[in-house]
């Protein structure tokens, strides 16, 4: 860290711990979910829909502030994870892990969502009266029949992850090691006017970007093309 | 209302919403074991609701269905039985069939648990789908797709078997070729059918007895060749088309008039034909002398 011209793996690596974390939570959140919003028929389901997709919209430094004050050990619920299960969210990773949760959140659920609602409604009707419980309708006909919703939604959620900054800077700030992400380590560098260095970061999340980009256009493009419609 | 040696036992009523505005579905039958019974009439009569309610599908608001000795749904007792639970063999109107799956998974998946998988070759065989057993729906025609929807459907061993218009989508030889395939099922398994169809050669060849809904009620009720030709069968002949010209020529006048296509020339008298102009629509009704039937 002394030479300014040295790239500082750490941020890097801790941003894709923090991406790869949260989207394999997200995966088993957001199947539920995705299901339940396509399925149920309760009325307020739009609600949590709303909810859900709040973070796409709320200006990060908004989400980040609330999460704040809620992970502060001096209000109730940051009390009670501090006090019983000893789990201080404040300028932590968890802590991090937990407002991405939120923040990627939609990224995860909507893709999902709309694959279940592409999905035509008597498949999972064929599957019942062939006597098959919801589960295994879940696990053997639905979700096969939206794998590229999947994809899709696991990779936009990793790489939404990977660009957060508003919600880190509020709640995990820049410990190194700890909550120093790749696009704050970029911020602290230009403050510091220190721009090639910020450079090399950027670029690394350009490509990264890019890369991921590439990826889930190119699986929805193969399976498009080959997959002939019925 | 019960009769003895029925085994199905069906009681529904349910409010429509139909294009033509609200309308009480009110429906009550029984159906023997091993009989297929169709059932006939416009869209919108309540055909298929009555096909989803039978397979827990689709609720009612007043009703009960026995099969054999198990209730499936009485609303004063509050019972429903999810369809996973009701043995009933469903084939839908688009065939349902699930695009990850192979034939042959397809209908291993429907097999229950406790089944001999026996039944799967057998089947396969006798649908004539052994040589398209690895594939999947997407490379299947509509006919051999239809084939396996049928054969999923019985290898889940129901004990009612439900098709909702499984032959409309198809061109006539396919349909001929399919409803072949229907009666060797049913010469195999004796399975009590319902059947909704809108095509009557159809419902004379395939079913013991039929019920003719309209509005949501029962309008006929009988053996197919009664309620559609015997009751109301005559020797002469009936269609209705449109006027197209009037050509008046001294006391008789020629009228041609378009019947489906098939333009028709008469002579009538021209004080019958004053009442009569262009555009209108009528009914063409004629003895028929010398009819000859060519196949």
């Amino acid at each position: 860290m002394n030479d300014p011209n040295i790239i500082d793996w750490q941020p890097l690596w801790l941003s894709l711990k923090l991406a790869s974390v949260t989207m394999f939570i997200l995966l088993f959140l957001g199947i539920p979910l995705a299901w339940w919003l396509a399925y149920s028929r309760r009325r307020w389901k739009v609600a949590v829909e709303a909810v859900i997709s709040l973070p796409m919209v709320l200006p990060p430094s908004v989400l980040g502030f609330y999460l704040l004050l809620a992970f502060s050990p001096a209000n109730a619920f940051g009390a009670f994870l501090s006090r019983y299960l000893d789990l201080r969210l404040v300028f932590t990773f968890p802590g991090l892990v937990m407002a991405s949760l939120i923040y990627s959140l939609p990224f995860m659920v909507n893709p999902i969502l709309a694959g279940f609602r592409g999905l035509p409604a008597d498949l999972k009707e064929a599957s019942q009266t062939l006597g098959k419980s919801e589960t295994v309708t879940l696990f053997r006909i639905l979700l096969p029949n939206i794998h590229t919703s999947l994809i899709t939604g696991a990779v936009l959620s990793f790489a939404h992850t990977i660009g957060e900054f508003g919600v880190v800077m509020m709640i995990g700030g820049s410990i190194p090691g700890q909550t120093k992400v790749a696009s704050v380590a970029i911020y602290d560098e230009v403050l510091s006017t220190n721009y090639p260095l910020a450079n090399r970061y950027a670029i690394v999340l350009l490509a990264l970007s890019f890369a991921i980009l590439l990826l889930v256009y190119s699986i929805n493009h193969y399976y498009n093309k080959y997959k002939a419609l019925p | 209302m019960t009769e003895p040696n029925s085994f199905l036992d069906f009681h529904a009523t349910k409010m429509l919403h139909t294009a033509h505005g609200k309308q009480l579905l009110d429906i009550r039958f029984q159906l023997a074991k091993g009989q297929i019974l169709a059932l006939y009439g416009p869209s919108g009569a309540g055909k298929t609701t009555l096909l989803r309610i039978l397979a827990g599908l689709t609720g009612v608001t007043t009703g009960h269905i026995r099969l054999g000795d198990e209730t499936w749904l009485d609303t004063t007792r509050r019972i429903h039985l999810p369809t996973r639970r009701r043995t009933i063999g469903f084939v839908f109107q688009d065939f349902a069939l699930f695009p990850n799956l192979t034939v042959r998974q397809q209908l291993l998946y429907a097999l229950p648990k406790e089944a001999d998988k026996k039944i799967i070759d057998e089947l396969l065989a006798l649908m004539e789908l052994e040589a398209l057993q690895d594939r999947r729906p997407e490379l299947l025609s509509g006919g051999q797709q239809q084939r396996v929807a049928l054969a999923r459907a019985i290898a889940r061993r129901p004990e009612l078997l439900l098709l909702d218009e499984p032959l409309s989508a198809l061109d006539d030889e396919m349909r001929n070729k399919l409803q072949e395939y229907i009666l060797k099922i049913q010469q195999r398994f004796h399975l009590t059918t319902v059947l909704v169809s809108h095509y009557l050669p159809e419902i004379i060849r395939l079913a013991g007895s039929a019920i003719v809904l309209e509005k949501g009620h029962i309008a006929a009720q009988g053996p197919p060749a009664e309620i559609f030709s015997a009751s109301n069968a005559t020797n002469s002949f009936r269609t209705t088309g449109t006027i197209l010209h009037i050509d008046p020529a001294g006391a008789s006048s020629a009228i041609s008039i378009d019947c489906a296509g098939t333009v028709i020339k008469l002579m009538i008298s021209t004080s019958e034909a004053a009442a009569l102009k262009p555009g209108q629509s009528i009914t063409v009704f004629s003895p028929l002398f010398a009819p000859q039937l060519i196949p």
